[in-house]
């Protein structure tokens, strides 16, 4: 079934992401590729993988951005993947009954003996969670490790997705975002956790803890600033007689 | 947002038989009533059996076109179960169950060359079920949030009026191949052409400023990585998460080039509008077998036009996707 669970519990399990300690080091990405090439999505293909054009499924993708200030720039790391969204229009375009909501816990996983490969959840998720298996002509998603966080076989600090256990400086953290007493609601409410793109009303699970302002500091204390971009020392340079800024070219080493 | 053959095919074809279908018993059912010079069509066997079988075969066509997609076409049939929650599985369902009525009427036409009583009203059923099933197919896309040049009413308006144009346009062709008088399709096609013409290019006016950031703003790559709500800062994209294209990137980063954009609907108003209604006034002047050639050529036309429009419908719909990967 498709439409969303009616008798929802109160447990919604995800995972807050800490934008100011992420190292972007793909460590994450990485150990999810490992776990679920043998998990509950399994196989998780690579096509032409040793190629020119490599090309495969991950259910984790690290970008990067540069994000500017009124003061100063810093680089913003950024693991992407499934948000286990409360309103998932991925699950309800799914004409087959492939995808679905877990009432429990709130999981949302996709049936792959049920897919029939039409890619319209791809389309109706705008946070590019779900990659097409074409190898296996199904849609594949991240699991939230729903074969390991329940795993007796397991000992019970391993029993968090593979993306969490992994991170070397602690910036994924996992729990249940529907209990205000847990861990994890307590660091989203501390720190203002966000939501990704909430003016879509997706209502996700996942929280992102914004970067800390600490580089507000230099507009009270005496630090310096940021450089004087060389763009515009060049541009000074532009000014002088041609003459000089041939002396200046001969005797500078740029 | 990728333009799959496929896709474009089942869209535009399936478009042409439901539009045939909703003008066919109109014009076999109702008479000379309102406006003067309009006949009726007679019931006559062979045309019937001509005008059913391109509208039948163009929406066979069209769904079959339509699995070419599928990762899993023999596992098609799940499709039909998720009517309560999804435009795909409705518009499966519609499109399958548009052919009881219809069917029925085509049975009273060809068999019987009968078009009143029952058999009429199973052919004005069916021509709801034809509009119910070309709604569906625009809802799939004006349902997706994520898509902004989709996700307007203007879509699924589109898409009935240009399925009413291409069906009148091939409709009235084959009636004067078979010297079926002046009738309501002849109306509908030069009107639904101009209404088509009219809406598309408000609604290309529309996603321009929806593209170029002047209409009410959407999500920006701010929103999208969390950061919006805490300073005032703007994110630009540094390094990627990985060299090479991936699945999303193709099928949702698809870039088109505006100045083909600008290029490709020029001929989407020529083609699909402009040069239909023009042969359609021309052929009015002339004797049945040259009328019926020159509205044959014009609802060849159109639906030429009809795919480039639909080309363009996806080529130039954006994703959100991509403020991640370009930050626009």
């Amino acid at each position: 079934m498709t439409s969303l669970p009616a008798n929802r519990s109160t447990k919604r399990l995800g995972l807050v992401i800490d934008l100011d300690i992420c190292v972007g080091c793909h460590a994450c990405a990485t150990n999810c590729k490992e776990w679920n090439s043998g998990g509950h999505a399994a196989p998780l293909t690579d096509l032409n993988p040793y190629g020119a054009d490599p090309d495969g499924v991950w259910f984790n993708r690290i970008h990067s951005y540069e994000v500017s200030g009124p003061l100063d720039a810093i680089t913003v790391h950024f693991p992407r993947s499934c948000l286990h969204c409360e309103k998932p229009a991925c699950v309800e375009v799914c004409p087959t009954g492939a995808s679905f909501k877990r009432a429990e816990d709130g999981i949302v996983l996709v049936a792959e003996d049920l897919c029939i490969g039409c890619k319209l959840c791809s389309w109706a998720c705008p946070y590019g969670a779900r990659e097409y298996d074409p190898s296996e002509g199904v849609m594949k998603k991240c699991t939230l490790c729903v074969d390991r966080i329940y795993n007796e076989n397991l000992a019970p600090e391993e029993r968090v997705p593979a993306c969490v256990a992994c991170c070397p400086v602690g910036a994924r953290h996992f729990g249940d975002l529907g209990d205000p007493e847990s861990a994890v609601s307590i660091l989203v409410a501390e720190r203002q956790g966000a939501d990704l793109m909430p003016e879509l009303g997706y209502q996700p699970t996942n929280k992102y803890l914004p970067p800390r302002p600490r580089r507000d500091r230099a507009l009270n204390d005496k630090d310096p600033r940021c450089l004087d971009p060389v763009a515009a020392a060049d541009k000074i340079g532009s000014s002088l007689h041609p003459f000089l800024r041939w002396v200046d070219r001969m005797l500078g080493d740029r | 947002m990728h333009p799959a053959l496929s896709v474009i095919l089942f869209t535009v074809l399936s478009g042409i038989g439901t539009g045939m279908l909703v003008w066919l018993p109109v014009n076999l059912g109702i008479g000379d009533l309102p406006a003067p010079g309009i006949a009726q069509w007679s019931a006559d066997r062979w045309f019937g059996v001509a005008a059913f079988c391109v509208a039948f075969g163009t929406i066979a066509a069209g769904l079959v076109s339509s699995t070419f997609h599928l990762g899993h076409p023999e596992r098609a049939w799940r499709a039909f179960s998720q009517w309560r929650s999804s435009w795909l599985s409705r518009e499966g369902v519609m499109s399958v169950a548009l052919f009881v009525p219809t069917g029925l009427f085509a049975l009273g036409v060809v068999l019987f060359q009968r078009a009143d009583g029952w058999w009429l009203v199973a052919g004005f059923v069916g021509a709801t079920f034809c509009l119910v099933t070309t709604f569906c197919t625009a809802m799939i896309y004006a349902s997706l949030t994520p898509v902004r040049a989709w996700n307007q009413v203007d879509v699924p308006l589109n898409y009935i009026v240009l399925s009413l144009a291409s069906g009148a346009a091939w409709l009235v062709a084959i009636a004067r191949l078979f010297d079926q008088p002046f009738s309501y399709a002849d109306l509908g096609l030069v009107g639904a052409a101009v209404l088509g013409l009219t809406w598309k290019r408000s609604y290309w006016k529309l996603i321009d400023r929806i593209h170029a950031g002047r209409d009410e703003p959407g999500p920006t790559t701010e929103s999208a990585i969390g950061i919006a709500r805490t300073r005032a800062q703007t994110a630009r994209p540094l390094d990627p998460p990985h060299t090479e294209q991936n699945y999303l990137m193709k099928e949702m980063g698809f870039v088109v080039a505006r100045r083909h954009a600008l290029k490709l609907r020029r001929l989407t108003m020529l083609f699909a509008f402009i040069l239909p209604v023009a042969l359609w006034f021309l052929s009015v002047w002339l004797i049945a077998p040259v009328a019926a050639v020159l509205l044959l050529i014009g609802a060849i036309s159109m639906t030429a036009g009809l795919l480039i429009e639909r080309w363009l419908f996806f080529a130039e719909a954006k994703h959100t996707i991509t403020l991640y990967y370009r930050g626009n």
